[in-house]
């Protein structure tokens, strides 16, 4: 059936999407404490994605809310069985949103210390455990027809940690690249200094990942089966190549959107692998939760179908609308004069 | 505790904490859009002035909202897995529209509103803030309807072992869900009404700036009793609904036991769920209770007994959170009602007493909609889905008891924690009052109101 097909591809999009925009909030969120060497320059980090990490964790929710309807026999047992990861996920989430609004709202150092360190935990530990969650599920969970046979420090093996590592490196350069074009001088400098000091670590774990990748799991059936499918994993290495080539380059811009395209394709590279699975099995492949066994019925997909058509594309609209109104560089002066900031 | 009562418990706690800051927000954000549309179409700066003082306070309130929603989307498939398996084809999808349509409306032009006041138009500025009021209420329209749906399932079939959506349009004009979202925002909005009357009367007691609270007063006052005139109203209609398609619900929020037609209301009454009967039942007004059930004052009114006692659900909180609920409802009718009527007069800070009373009464209005939730959720039990789907046949299999143990207390704490610091922000900036002088435009104000 079509509609599940187009489905996983639109649970694919609503993720990378995700991570291509929180992970430059979470990457900047990680580093905010050590880029920013005052509170001036903190409260510029936090006022560059101040307008828009709200409405870029909406994703997130949007993603939960598209697997629930779509998928929800895969919704239901992933939620479930990642549930100790997913509570410690949505604790470090809401403290996250709520610093950014609380941390100016009192003067004293100790105050915004506090906030500031809660920033940076509350901004590692969703980054960390995404890719856990995502290097287990590329693997497959330890269930059968009697359930869940795996726990929280199951989750923590080397292939999970390794993505885990992976995500962190990820954002931590999309962070810096995104600080380095949203801000100027000094800051900016260090930012692209810490990009530049982050991308031959990610490269290094981005290799290891591909080639444990083959071990761990069967994400390499179907590029076996379907070679042609190899061009995904070989432009997201392009395209994390072309980050340092633009950096070098002075094109940061450039770097940041290769940036972005980076993750996207590390996403890409894995579902694709992953397809038709959502959850693969490592006990049996039949107990795999693939698109055919846990999708909604053929009515509510079109009518989802019927409704992301017409509201996404105009989400997106006033997405690119308010990226435009926002799209200058935050200075030291703008967070001094600006009641409104955080 | 079971992994049911205690996924029940934690259900409670997370949803009764985000529904703390949701009815502000539903109401402030018209009352805020309503400030800063007088201040563009008069170019008056007073009300740009309370715009941002209300704003202020609006923010500190929304951020808490935004963050405790997550954690109820992702708690059905966390504890409910079984609900959740059973009922995604017809439940998920509300929540995945309401994502689309509403979410990422609010937070984007909440962006804009808070960063945006030299970035865009005073016009497109406004155009924000009533953004985010729509699509607050537009939110609360989505998630009621899956709300409606799980007190009144409609346009489903069961199949392949669960319960797949048959009928879209049946769903989003289920009857149920469309009062049950009446009812809730217009409670948000007597919140709101109540959130300023309160925090206006504080300052004028004290004398500060008593033009401005005046003029926060007066809209306070004028938007709670239009809001408590139209919780009155839905309530009533919702309550007919609920007798008609909950009828164990409408009894036991009556305390009802024997089916009678004709039936009249206790002002008095005192439930004895032991005995099956209530101890005391006094000052009876006839055939009341049939009226308001059905319209028709000699309509049958199903009592428990009609159904057996395992698909009854537990009478007393049900009763007592209903008639608290009610009182304050009258409670807070009576109060908006002398608070416009001051206003009106322009004496609004000569009646001390009033203003004292508003000022406690902010909690009210938020517990009379604490109380409304225990009334719909608990007088659905012992059904996750009316009459469709048990709650204990609804949770998780794969959780354990001390996981979900460890969760409430973590929750219990964080959101403690969270909350204590974002009350004390509140009132913080509430006593603060406004930014600079205004005396000159409050002259100015004057003329016009």
């Amino acid at each position: 059936m079509t509609f599940q097909i187009i489905w996983f591809i639109l649970w694919g999009i609503l993720w990378a999407v995700y991570f291509m925009l929180d992970g430059f909030v979470l990457g900047a969120g990680m580093l905010h404490r050590f880029l920013g060497r005052n509170d001036v320059e903190r409260r510029v980090i936090i006022n560059t994605f101040g307008p828009v990490w709200d409405g870029n964790e909406v994703w997130l929710v949007t993603a939960g809310g598209a697997t629930f309807a779509a998928f929800p026999t895969t919704y239901a047992l992933m939620f479930s069985y990642l549930y100790t990861a997913l509570l410690l996920l949505l604790f470090a989430l809401i403290v996250r949103g709520v610093c950014f609004e609380f941390r100016g709202k009192l003067e004293g150092d100790r105050w915004k210390g506090l906030w500031d360190s809660a920033i940076m935990v509350s901004s590692f530990l969703p980054a960390l455990l995404f890719g856990v969650a995502f290097g287990n599920i590329f693997q497959g969970l330890p269930m059968d027809a009697a359930g869940y046979h795996g726990s929280f420090l199951s989750l923590l093996n080397p292939f999970g940690l390794l993505t885990g590592a992976l995500f962190v490196l990820l954002f931590l350069v999309h962070g810096s690249l995104y600080l380095t074009v949203k801000t100027e001088g000094e800051l900016s400098a260090r930012a692209l200094a810490a990009a530049n000091r982050f991308w031959p670590v990610l490269l290094i774990v981005a290799a290891v990942f591909l080639v444990a990748a083959s071990p761990a799991t069967r994400l390499d059936d179907n590029y076996l089966s379907f070679p042609l499918l190899l061009v995904v994993p070989l432009f997201a290495v392009a395209s994390l190549v072309m980050i340092r080539i633009s950096t070098a380059r002075g094109k940061l811009l450039t770097a940041f959107a290769a940036s972005c395209c980076t993750i996207v394709l590390v996403v890409a590279t894995g579902l694709v692998g992953l397809f038709p699975s959502l959850i693969p099995s490592v006990i049996d492949p039949i107990y795999n939760l693939t698109i055919y066994n846990s999708s909604s019925s053929e009515y509510t997909l079109k009518i989802m179908t019927a409704v992301a058509l017409v509201f996404v594309p105009i989400v997106i609209a006033y997405k690119i609308w308010v990226y435009r109104v926002f799209r200058a560089k935050i200075t030291l002066q703008d967070v001094m004069e600006d009641e409104h900031s955080y | 505790m079971d992994v049911v009562a205690l996924s029940r418990l934690q259900f409670a706690v997370t949803s009764m904490f985000h529904f703390i800051f949701v009815p502000l927000t539903l109401g402030l954000s018209i009352m805020v859009a309503i400030m800063e549309t007088r201040y563009v179409r008069t170019g008056n700066e007073l009300y740009l002035a309370m715009a941002k003082f209300w704003g202020k306070l609006f923010l500190i309130n929304f951020a808490l909202g935004v963050v405790t929603g997550i954690t109820l989307e992702f708690q059905f498939g966390m504890n409910w897995a079984e609900y959740s398996r059973y009922v995604g084809d017809i439940f998920g999808a509300p929540l995945a529209i309401v994502a689309t349509l509403a979410f990422f409306l609010e937070s984007v032009f909440i962006g804009v509103w808070i960063f945006g006041w030299n970035k865009v138009s005073k016009k497109m500025h406004a155009v924000a803030i009533w953004i985010v009021a729509l699509a607050s209420n537009l939110s609360a329209l989505w998630i009621l309807l899956a709300n409606g749906w799980m007190q009144h399932p409609v346009g489903f079939v069961l199949r392949n072992g669960r319960a797949e959506m048959v009928d879209f349009m049946a769903m989003i004009t289920n009857p149920y869900g469309l009062l049950k979202f009446a009812h809730t925002v217009v409670s948000g909005y007597v919140v709101a009404a109540f959130f300023v009357l309160g925090i206006s009367s504080w300052h004028l007691l004290r004398n500060s700036r008593p033009d401005f609270f005046k003029v926060s007063f007066r809209m306070g006052a004028v938007f709670g009793l239009l809001s408590i005139f139209l919780v009155l109203l839905t309530g009533d209609f919702h309550a007919v609904e609920v007798a008609k398609t909950q009828p164990a619900k409408f009894a036991a929020m009556e305390s009802v036991w024997e089916t009678k037609a004709g039936a009249g209301m206790n002002l008095l009454t005192i439930p004895d769920p032991a005995q099956e009967r209530n101890a005391v039942e006094a000052v009876t007004i006839p055939k009341l209770l049939s009226y308001l059930a059905y319209h028709q004052p000699d309509a049958e009114v199903k009592g428990l007994k009609e159904f057996p006692k395992e698909d009854r659900p537990p009478v007393l909180p049900v009763f007592l959170s209903f008639r608290a609920m009610v009182g304050m409802g009258f409670f807070m009718t009576l109060l908006t009602f002398l608070a416009v009527f001051v206003s009106w007069r322009g004496t609004v800070e000569k009646h001390t007493l009033l203003l004292r009373i508003l000022l406690y009464s902010i909690p009210v209005p938020y517990i009379a909609n604490q109380l409304g939730w225990i009334v719909a959720e608990v007088g659905r039990q012992p059904w996750i889905v009316y009459g469709v789907l048990k709650t204990s046949d609804a949770v998780s299999t794969s959780i354990s008891v001390a996981q979900v143990t460890g969760s409430l207390i973590g929750f219990t704490l964080l959101y403690g924690l969270l909350g204590f610091v974002d009350i004390f922000l509140l009132v913080k900036y509430a006593r603060k009052g406004p930014d600079g002088d205004l005396s000159a435009l409050i002259q100015a104000a004057r003329k016009e109101v």
